[in-house]
């Protein structure tokens, strides 16, 4: 009987059983930021402990940096303690630290691939739930809570129960206009925000062989939006392509092994999954979402449902969202006003993102109304948009271009939104008050989307702003 | 580290009805920026309470009928979003010592373990009746019997069953839920762990 990679990479990392019957679960690569290890490093102190190892720990950070005024200290006195602060735990404990000055900073599960930290065949924490992002390599990654980074500092292992896996199969080929962001939305939209619980979702199947591997973490950051803690993708060539002469990539005849090693690692043909889901990439229309919760999506020719016409279990939250959206049932997507436009965020913040964004918006202009920003997820991105002359463009276009950084997804920094604004967003999550504003209102959809709304100034079809068939 | 044995838990109930309520809204992102958890509890659901005044209805956490609650009540999905902890001790902070909803989110259920609050699931018709029941009695004592996966209402004829996964309800009622003890433990097998893994060994 075949062995999925998580069975193979469970049974590498499991130190022990626990009296609870969890398994003691090695974790080779622990990443931290500074919204959830201040008090990690805090406790393992109070316990007497220390970071058991430290080179296998790395830092940066995202979620409070400003992305316009970077000169330190911040205006924001709070926002500055907490940089410092894990300036110093990094400093004190020897973990790496991808800082502001350093040209690496950026949104950890950006910058963790970037360097080729992220590997095959790994297990991953962070205490993020984004975590999830780095099974695009065929890791076993996990977002954890701050008293799980503690464990993980102070004893490298966490305590976790063995997930069941879910093989999502995605055949055929996107339609033109059609992004990985799409796909993992219609996947929500079909198996629920809570349809992952207790799950890993294995992604598999032709169109996730045609992704590249930026695609593939498009697609593996949103597992936690369908209530999967851990989602990844076999790794193949496109995963070793991408890793080959990164910084932290093995080198030379440890290159080969490591090659070698992630090959094996794969799910056996005859692995054995808890169940099998099957969708058609054709069948997969640029989506958008109308609610509070990343499972309320539609395609764009859909309109806002009637909360009666849904099954009951759905009704009262469609109810809730329409409330909170001041969008009336039957309205349809196209045509919903805008007045803020984000681009970035670990879902949609890398190069590849910027770069089809940029080849469509050349020579055109942000809708007056709308107030436009794009936020490369790391400084590498930034760097290199700047050199390949696709920050210009968006200059030129109208866009704000910012720092890197988490900015708008979840307004912990100065981005936020205000009143009741309206943004069409390329980031993952549309819960209420995630942006920043109680009552500000957030529609998720892939980054071409994105620029289509800001260009018009409404939700459109970027198939049709743009002329692509 | 000995911890306190968790078998049972009493007290007063407050029903926040919704589903898929998210860990942003347990605790907006803007009250994280801190280096330590004190002073979380105030923050609890504090948007929510804002958004419910503007709508002319009062959130149940402002309902004074319910102050002292330490059993919250909820739907579906609870706890999704966000991993953080932030979440878990705001409601430990604010007073909450045990949630009881249709079915949680992995990693807050997680974190509560730690942080010994029991979250069981029970079914949707219970919560509903164990709702209505403290709407017209705000003063029911509320008992979480984790021996017998029970919950009943004192002097009111109400039981119900809950469930609770094995690996949160033997950590809670042994007095090993925060796992850290347990993982130190395993020190010398980590260390052999380590030592044969490639990338890890590797230097
Ligand atoms: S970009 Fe958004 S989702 Fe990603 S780590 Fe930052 S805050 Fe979290």
């Amino acid at each position: 009987m075949g062995k999925t990679l998580l069975d193979k990479v469970w049974d590498e990392h499991t130190v022990r059983t626990l009296p609870d019957g969890r398994t003691q679960l090695l974790i080779g690569t622990h990443l931290i930021h500074e919204v959830t290890s201040p008090q990690a490093f805090g406790m393992v102190r109070d316990l007497g402990l220390k970071v058991l190892y430290p080179n296998r720990t790395f830092a940066t950070v995202d979620h409070i940096v400003p992305t316009d005024q970077r000169a330190e200290p911040f205006s924001d006195p709070l926002a500055d303690a907490m940089v410092k602060e894990l300036r110093k735990n990094c400093a004190e404990t020897g973990v790496t630290f991808f800082d502001l000055p350093s040209g690496n900073q950026g949104i950890v599960h950006i910058v963790g691939p970037e360097q080729g930290i992220t590997q095959p065949g790994t297990t991953i924490a962070c205490g993020d739930s984004h975590t999830s992002t780095h099974g695009a390599f065929g890791a076993i990654a996990f977002g954890i809570g701050t008293s799980q980074v503690r464990d993980v500092l102070a004893t490298q292992t966490m305590a976790i129960g063995k997930p069941k896996v879910r093989r999502i199969n995605v055949d055929g080929k996107l339609a033109p206009g059609v992004y990985a962001k799409d796909v993992i939305l219609h996947i929500i939209r079909h198996l629920g925000v809570n349809g992952g619980i207790g799950y890993a979702y294995e992604y598999g199947g032709s169109t996730f062989d045609g992704f590249t591997q930026e695609e593939r973490m498009t697609v593996c950051n949103m597992s936690i939006e369908g209530g999967a803690r851990v989602g990844y993708v076999n790794p193949d060539e496109t995963t070793f392509e991408y890793l080959r002469g990164r910084p932290y990539s093995p080198k030379g005849a440890e290159w080969d092994a490591a090659v070698a090693r992630w090959k094996a690692v794969a799910s056996d043909k005859d692995a054995v999954y808890e169940d099998i889901v099957s969708f058609k990439a054709e069948e997969i229309l640029p989506t958008v979402t109308w609610g509070i919760t990343p499972g309320q999506a539609i395609f764009i020719d859909e309109a806002i449902p009637d909360p009666a016409d849904l099954p009951e279990k759905d009704r009262a939250t469609a109810a809730e969202a329409i409330e909170h959206m001041k969008l009336p049932a039957g309205t349809p997507a196209a045509g919903i006003r805008i007045d803020v436009a984000f681009l970035g965020s670990c879902t949609n913040g890398r190069l590849s993102d910027l770069q089809e964004v940029a080849k469509h918006i050349k020579g055109r202009k942000v809708a007056s109304s709308v107030k436009a920003i794009v936020v490369p997820g790391s400084q590498g991105v930034a760097a290199v948009a700047e050199k390949m002359g696709i920050a210009e463009i968006f200059r030129d276009a109208g866009f704000e271009w910012r720092g890197a950084g988490c900015s708008m997804c979840l307004g912990m920094n100065p981005d936020k939104l205000v009143g009741d604004q309206l943004c069409a967003s390329s980031s993952n999550r549309n819960f209420k008050g995630r942006q920043g504003s109680p009552t500000g209102r957030t529609m998720l959809m892939s980054p071409l989307m994105v620029a289509a709304a800001a260009l018009t100034g409404e939700v459109s079809d970027a198939r049709k702003v743009f002329g692509i068939s | 580290m000995s911890l306190e044995k968790i078998t049972q838990v009493t007290g007063r109930g407050v029903y926040v009805p919704g589903d898929d309520i998210d860990t942003d809204r347990i605790i907006p992102a803007r009250f994280m920026k801190c280096v330590t958890f004190d002073g979380l509890g105030e923050f609890a659901f504090a948007d929510a309470k804002v958004a419910e005044k503007a709508a002319g209805r009062v959130h149940a956490l402002d309902d004074a009928r319910f102050n002292g609650a330490t059993v919250l009540i909820s739907g579906s999905n609870f706890g999704c979003g966000s991993s953080r902890e932030h979440a878990p001790q705001a409601l430990y902070r604010y007073g909450f010592r045990a949630i009881i909803a249709e079915s949680f989110a992995e990693i807050f259920f997680g974190n509560s373990t730690t942080l010994g609050i029991p979250c069981v699931k029970m079914s949707k018709q219970d919560i509903e009746d164990l709702a209505a029941l403290i709407e017209k009695t705000p003063t029911a004592q509320i008992t979480l019997d984790l021996t017998e996966n029970k919950v009943t209402v004192d002097d009111v004829d109400f039981r119900a069953e809950f469930s609770i996964p094995g690996h949160a309800r033997e950590p809670l009622m042994n007095g090993r839920w925060d796992s850290i003890a347990d993982l130190v433990d395993g020190l010398e097998d980590v260390k052999a762990r380590v030592a044969v893994i490639p990338y890890l060994s590797a230097k």
